[in-house]
């Protein structure tokens, strides 16, 4: 039987799970709504001194948008695991690493866009200076991405568990870690004035590292989780 | 070698010779860092929380490499005992990580005036704990331990990588924005007579570390051959 | 003696961690010790039933 090209393997999964989740768009919602609300939540708690909203703003929205992330991390290969495609995706004659690569470029598209489109809004609501806006937006295109790939190797270490929710984000919330100070300098050096290009370059350099090495940890993790 | 009752007669005849050597190398520290070693002309005798604080931040980082280097073995070729040596050094590292940390800013709280600095070394001490913790609770969630012991294995290689990326991170972020912290005295050349204590207490917690994994790793083999027959023998051999 | 202890007005610092450090010290050490006796125990437990159950 004829098999399928590495890249038609590729392109015809990616479409599959986007098809998958246009069919439950109320689904996509949910990492939006919860990125808005919590990033509502802080100018509430804070109180209404701008200055102080400001200083915070680009750490709440970041942060929010970290969380948004992990929430709907799980549902990468839940779905899929439930039903058992994750054991015929391991049998696949294709790398699985880049099968998994297509899954998290869906995951990414699913949730991470959603958030993207959301922050500028919500840029507004903490004052963040309008100027500040299109860093913002630079660091949540790089960011964002990194954070699906390094939440793929726990979700996969973690998709066999029952209860993995919990120690999912203990194992994934220390790694984000740099890219949050990374992507928040970036916002604050911007609103100040400062040129960013070296919080920027840090942040694709990580970008670039998290996508050749997570795929094979995630495949590793999968594997082992499978088996 | 790598059959785990082999392991477990070799590694009961070596703990008593770890547990005796870091014993003496423990007193001869403890003794030598509060009585003899001098006080600083700085900060007194609040810097001698550094024989306790330096060598457990030197065993929070050493047994997490051990960990990943021991992680890197059970994956590539699946030997049983480096696999439990990984879990069995997991909470050895962790509080020692804590230790660390509390003795850290018990030792700030004189010089810098506050309990928790954001200082750079403290942060990526308190990730560390949280990849530790990790490790921890991912080998207690999954029941099958073979399992378990190579997921945790990918756990601590990816750990490993990010340890760096998240110290130079917290560098960045931390000498970005707050005057760069009273360095401690291990800035300035030390005198003999402050490094000895320190060297002697570094030798003893390795030391340490070396008996306790040992003794843990026991528990865990005999735990994962609990049906195996040298295991009934060993127990029966205990019961009469 | 009392000087001594009072670590030159540090004593609050330098006393806590020494004792943290030594209670790390013996709850890692007794810890193993515990679970290897836990072990022990159940395994020869079963073996008792087992041999119970073959009479």
């Amino acid at each position: 039987m004829s098999t399928l090209s590495l890249t038609s393997a590729f392109t015809l999964l990616l479409k599959r799970d986007l098809v998958l989740a246009y069919r439950r768009r109320a689904e996509l919602v949910n990492p939006v709504l919860f990125f808005v609300l919590v990033t509502a939540m802080f100018p509430l708690g804070i109180g209404n001194d701008a200055k102080l909203i400001q200083a915070v703003g680009p750490g709440v929205i970041w942060v929010a948008a970290r969380l948004a992330a992990l929430l709907s991390l799980d549902t990468m290969f839940r779905s899929d695991f439930d039903d058992g495609t994750l054991e015929q995706f391991m049998l696949s004659a294709h790398p699985i690493s880049v099968l998994v690569l297509a899954k998290i470029l869906a995951h990414w598209m699913i949730t991470g866009l959603p958030l993207f489109i959301a922050a500028p809004l919500l840029a507004m609501m903490l004052n963040v200076p309008s100027d500040a806006i299109p860093t913002l937006m630079l660091t949540l295109v790089l960011g964002t991405p990194t954070l699906s790939l390094i939440g793929s190797v726990g979700v996969a270490l973690t998709v066999g568990l029952r209860r993995g929710g919990v120690i999912l984000s203990l194992l994934v919330l220390p790694l984000y870690v740099p890219v949050l100070i990374f992507a928040t300098d970036a916002v604050k050096t911007s609103i100040v004035g400062i040129p960013t290009s070296a919080q920027i370059s840090i942040l694709a350099a990580m970008l670039i590292g998290s996508l050749v090495l997570a795929p094979l940890a995630t495949a590793a993790s999968l594997r082992i989780s499978l088996s | 070698m790598g059959s785990p009752r082999y392991f477990y007669h070799v590694a009961g005849k070596m703990i008593p010779w770890f547990a005796i050597s870091f014993l003496l190398t423990l007193i001869a520290g403890v003794y030598y860092g509060l009585f003899v070693a001098p006080p600083d002309y700085q900060q007194g005798e609040s810097y001698r929380i550094m024989y306790i604080h330096v060598p457990a931040a030197w065993m929070s980082m050493f047994i997490y490499i051990v960990m990943a280097v021991a992680g890197v073995i059970s994956l590539v070729w699946r030997i049983k005992i480096t696999e439990i040596t990984i879990i069995s050094s997991a909470s050895v590292g962790a509080s020692f990580t804590f230790l660390a940390l509390v003795t850290g800013s018990l030792w700030g709280k004189p010089m810098w005036g506050a309990w928790w600095v954001w200082d750079a070394r403290l942060t990526s001490e308190l990730l560390l704990l949280f990849l530790y913790l990790g490790i921890i609770s991912l080998y207690s969630a999954i029941e099958d331990k073979r399992v378990a012991a190579r997921a945790i294995s990918i756990l601590a290689l990816v750990g490993v990588v990010n340890i760096p990326i998240i110290h130079y991170s917290v560098e960045w972020w931390n000498t970005l924005h707050q005057t760069s912290s009273v360095t401690i005295t291990g800035k300035q050349a030390m005198p003999t007579s402050m490094l000895i204590p320190l060297l002697l207490m570094g030798i003893s917690f390795k030391l340490y570390y070396g008996a306790v994994v040992l003794m843990r790793a026991r528990a865990e083999v005999l735990e994962r051959d609990r049906n195996t027959r040298w295991v009934r023998e060993l127990v029966e051999g205990e019961i009469k | 003696m009392s000087e001594f202890l009072d670590m030159g007005g540090y004593a609050m610092y330098v006393w806590p961690s020494y004792g943290l450090a030594f209670v790390i010290l013996v709850a890692n050490w007794v810890s193993p010790l515990l679970q290897r006796r836990r072990v022990l125990t159940d395994i020869a437990r079963k073996l008792r039933r087992e041999k119970r159950e073959q009479k």
